[in-house]
């Protein structure tokens, strides 16, 4: 061991690295704080990607949506509305369509509280609400895992301000899973508790639907319940066979709007869309904690480069007498390579500490959750990888220094 | 022998260009990086109506249910019911004082070429003009009769005064509003409060409304609420029920000028509160809040996380940044050790040599700092393609901003040239010129 340290000059190097003390501090301080940053920036890019990479349950690629706000007077909602599925439904490459309450990942919606027990003083758990008809689960794409669907003859009509809930509901496993312990198939035709004390019967359970509130912790919590609403202002949800929702998107606006003057079709937009707008945030915050990491990796390389090279042509004559003395091209290379190495390593365990420390402000400060340690070995790796690729031209060029330069005066 | 210094600094700098190079694009990028996340942390926390934030107050009412409080923190419920509103506003106890509450409509405009179209607005009470300090193009808000009476008023923006009306002094004139006619009683000029402070409740930094409407008139039915609603107790079918229920929708601003004044308000709240609790409501009878504007948006923490996290994290950035810089400085003027040692020997002292050095970092900051000003109004414009609309007017910089960003970009430098100008004043001459 004790040969193979003298082997690589680590005394002498040391002792070199004291007497320019303030250049290697810098070096070791800007590879800390880059560590520390960049581990953080890319936990916090990895908890957006995870939160964006959650099925919504739809079938988003072939669905889009719009609004239908009713203004003329003495409007019979009801036979207008049947009118208008109808319509869409025997649309050429229409799949299905549904009236719907809400959006999923829109940011607006209803949501209500289901107990597994009758009581006011009961903890319930919140979820989504969804008011769809027995075209709701193939309208979105959902998938039905057991249970069965709505039958037409249980749609109720909802009346405006109305706060009776019908009898019957599909859930979403995520749901029957925080209500049933886990034991999500236990759900089914279990009966809950809606607004305290209504009871409702779930009769069948849905793989994934999520809520219209992204940033909700319960956001796979949804449910549907068998109810066309009475309102002015309502939304149609639209699925097309695979390739064709582009082309229809506009065709079913102008029908709809053509059909009847007594209403606005408002907001025609496509799920994808609606995914877009919904995590734009996240997505934007994405791409800029990249453009620093990257951006900061190349100015701490960079940096090292522009110091090393100072070094070097200070040293130009030293290292020509190494040369003279017999040292390889290779052994110059390597003093500095190993010179930069020492330094950054100094610099990752002490960017190591500043990575949690920061990470444990952010936690207290933010409610985001701790680093997992493997992130901080991958950062550190990779931050010792650019330090030594960034001081190889360098070492290159050390090492490029003729023996001649020893007998010459101060280059 | 400034311009002395300034041309041996442009002489030093061409000599060395890489590392000068190198110097300016890291003081530059971390200013740029710095400057953007800055001005959208500034503008997200500026007071949105300076002049009187300190006498708004937003009312907060605990009417929340018993056993379970309204948010983790134990706070009060950030909206009130339609039956504390009312009351608190029918009693006028304030100064001013206006109940509200997000709504929608359709307008069918006179020409019946024109296609109907959606508008939001706003249902609130007379006082939101004069409380707020709205500009108005033409005309004026309505006054408290009108709301008691329920009138048929509306007060427009000044876009949509100009879709239906040509820009024209429209008041007097009467609009069509889902099904009824509304008559104009005034057209507000240009005005967007950021952070839209009297209503955050659907997103901070939304425009102001493009109509506004009478609170009373929402008990008519006529037209659409919108914004948030949270109930805790079922309530039986029907619009009445729901006036009635303890669900929370409406909001409530009173304007109190003095402390005093502001005393006797918060005292006639817990009073109504306790006042309720006989009654079985207003478990927590003391849990009222009067926060005025600033103290609001903090509470609410109108200034997202993520802006405040990019923020800690450029600063860090514009530090890696500078720490760059004073190890390229300390190697640029070592390396003219030499140069130093001659100029001392031929008289200068080392308080010329420190402030031509110091000189020469300057001019290192300030190119940064140009640069850093270009880079944030770019870093901008792509924050404003990335976000999206709602950060439009919160990703501007204006004056003192760019000088805050010349400002910081010279200090920085200055800075970071400190140390390095430092050890280079403490050069040896007769070393150096034994080795030359």
């Amino acid at each position: 061991m004790s040969t193979l340290l003298t082997q690589l000059e680590l005394g002498p190097m040391f002792r070199a690295l004291m007497r320019n003390k303030i250049g290697a501090l810098l070096i070791a301080l800007q590879i800390a704080l880059t560590l520390t940053i960049m581990v953080n920036a890319i936990f916090m890019m990895q908890e957006r990607s995870q939160q964006m990479a959650r099925a919504s349950g739809l079938d988003e690629a072939n669905t889009f949506y719009l609004s239908n706000t009713v203004f003329a007077q003495n409007y019979n909602l009801k036979t207008a509305l049947q009118q208008d599925l109808q319509r869409i439904r025997q649309t050429p490459g229409v799949v299905d369509a549904t009236q719907i309450n809400a959006i999923p990942l829109s940011g607006g919606g209803w949501s209500m509280s289901l107990q597994t027990k009758a009581g006011d003083d009961i903890e319930g758990t919140g979820t989504a609400v969804y008011m769809v008809d027995e075209h709701g689960i193939n309208s979105m794409g959902l998938e039905l895992i057991a249970g069965e669907n709505f039958q037409n003859s249980e749609i109720g009509w909802r009346e405006e301000g109305s706060t009776k809930w019908p009898p019957k509901a599909i859930i979403s496993k995520a749901l029957a899973e925080t209500m049933f312990e886990g034991d999500w198939k236990n759900a089914l035709g279990k009966t809950v508790y809606i607004d305290n004390h209504q009871p409702v019967q779930v009769i069948g359970i849905i793989k994934a639907l999520q809520a219209p509130w992204n940033g909700w912790n319960g956001v796979e919590r949804s449910m549907l319940v068998p109810q066309q609403l009475d309102s002015k202002g309502s939304r149609f949800f639209i699925r097309t066979e695979p390739g064709r929702r582009d082309e229809l998107m506009p065709v079913i606006e102008k029908m709809l709007a053509e059909s009847d003057r007594g209403r606005i079709i408002r907001n025609v937009t496509s799920m994808e869309q609606t995914r877009d707008e919904s995590y734009q945030e996240h997505q934007a915050t994405n791409t800029i904690l990249l453009t620093v990491i990257i951006v900061l990796t190349l100015i701490t390389g960079f940096g090292i480069v522009g110091l090393a090279m100072f070094s070097i042509n200070r040293r130009t004559r030293q290292i020509g007498t190494r040369r003279a003395l017999g040292a390889s091209q290779w052994q110059v290379m390597r003093y500095f390579m190993l010179e930069n190495l020492l330094i950054s390593f100094a610099g990752v365990i002490l960017g190591a500490a500043g990575a949690i420390g920061l990470n444990i402000w952010l936690v207290a400060t933010f409610e985001m959750s701790p680093l997992s340690p493997l992130l901080l070995v991958i950062g550190v790796v990779a931050l010792l990888i650019v330090g030594q690729l960034a001081v190889s031209y360098p070492a290159l060029v050390a090492s490029k220094i003729s023996p001649a330069t020893a007998t010459r005066g101060r280059a | 022998m400034f311009s002395y210094y300034l041309k041996l600094a442009y002489l030093s700098c061409k000599r060395t260009w890489g590392m000068t190079l190198l110097m300016v694009c890291a003081i530059g990028l971390g200013i740029g990086a710095s400057m953007t996340t800055i001005t959208v942390n500034y503008l997200m926390s500026a007071n949105p109506i300076p002049q009187k934030s300190e006498q708004l107050f937003f009312v907060q009412m605990d009417s929340w249910q018993p056993n379970d409080p309204y948010s983790d923190d134990g706070d009060a419920p950030t909206q009130l019911t339609y039956r504390d509103a009312t009351y608190l506003w029918q009693a006028q106890k304030a100064k001013r004082q206006t109940i509200q509450s997000g709504m929608a409509a359709v307008i069918e405009p006179a020409d019946k070429e024109v296609l109907p179209f959606m508008v939001q607005g706003r249902a609130n009470s007379a006082d939101f003009f004069p409380m707020f300090d709205v500009p108005f193009l033409y005309g004026s808000g309505w006054d408290h009769q009108a709301d008691l009476k329920k009138e048929r008023v509306i007060v427009i923006n000044a876009e949509l005064n100009e879709r239906l009306f040509g820009g024209k002094d429209s008041t007097g004139q009467t609009v069509r509003m889902a099904g009824e006619d509304y008559k104009i009683t005034g057209v507000i000029d240009r005005w967007n409060p950021k952070p839209r402070f009297y209503d955050i409740s659907t997103g901070s930094f939304n425009d102001v409304e493009e109509v506004f409407v009478p609170f009373s008139l929402i008990t008519e039915q006529k037209f659409d609420r919108s914004g948030n609603t949270n109930c805790w107790k079922p309530t039986e079918s029907g619009f009445q029920a729901f006036l009635d229920s303890e669900c929370i929708w409406v909001q409530l601003w009173v304007e109190l000028p003095t402390a005093q004044d502001k005393e006797a308000y918060f005292s006639f709240m817990n009073a109504y509160a306790k006042e309720q609790n006989q009654y079985g409501r207003f478990a927590r009878t003391d849990n009222n809040k009067l926060r005025d504007v600033m103290q609001w948006l903090e509470y609410a923490e109108v200034v997202s996380d993520d802006a405040s996290m990019m923020m800690a994290m450029s600063l860090m950035f514009l530090l890696v940044c500078l720490l760059n810089t004073v190890g390229l400085l300390l190697a640029k003027f070592l390396g003219k050790a030499s140069e130093i040692g001659v100029r001392q020997a031929l008289g200068a002292s080392r308080n010329d040599l420190f402030i031509q050095h110091l000189i020469e970092s300057g001019c290192i900051g300030l190119a940064g700092g140009l640069l850093g000003l270009v880079l944030a109004i770019l870093g901008l414009e792509a924050i404003k393609v990335m976000y999206g609309d709602w950060i439009r007017d919160l990703a501007q910089l204006d004056f003192t901003l760019v000088a805050m960003a010349i400002g910081l970009a010279i200090v920085s430098a200055l800075l970071a040239g400190l140390y390095p100008t430092w050890r280079a004043c403490q050069v040896q001459p007769s070393v150096q010129l034994k080795s030359q």
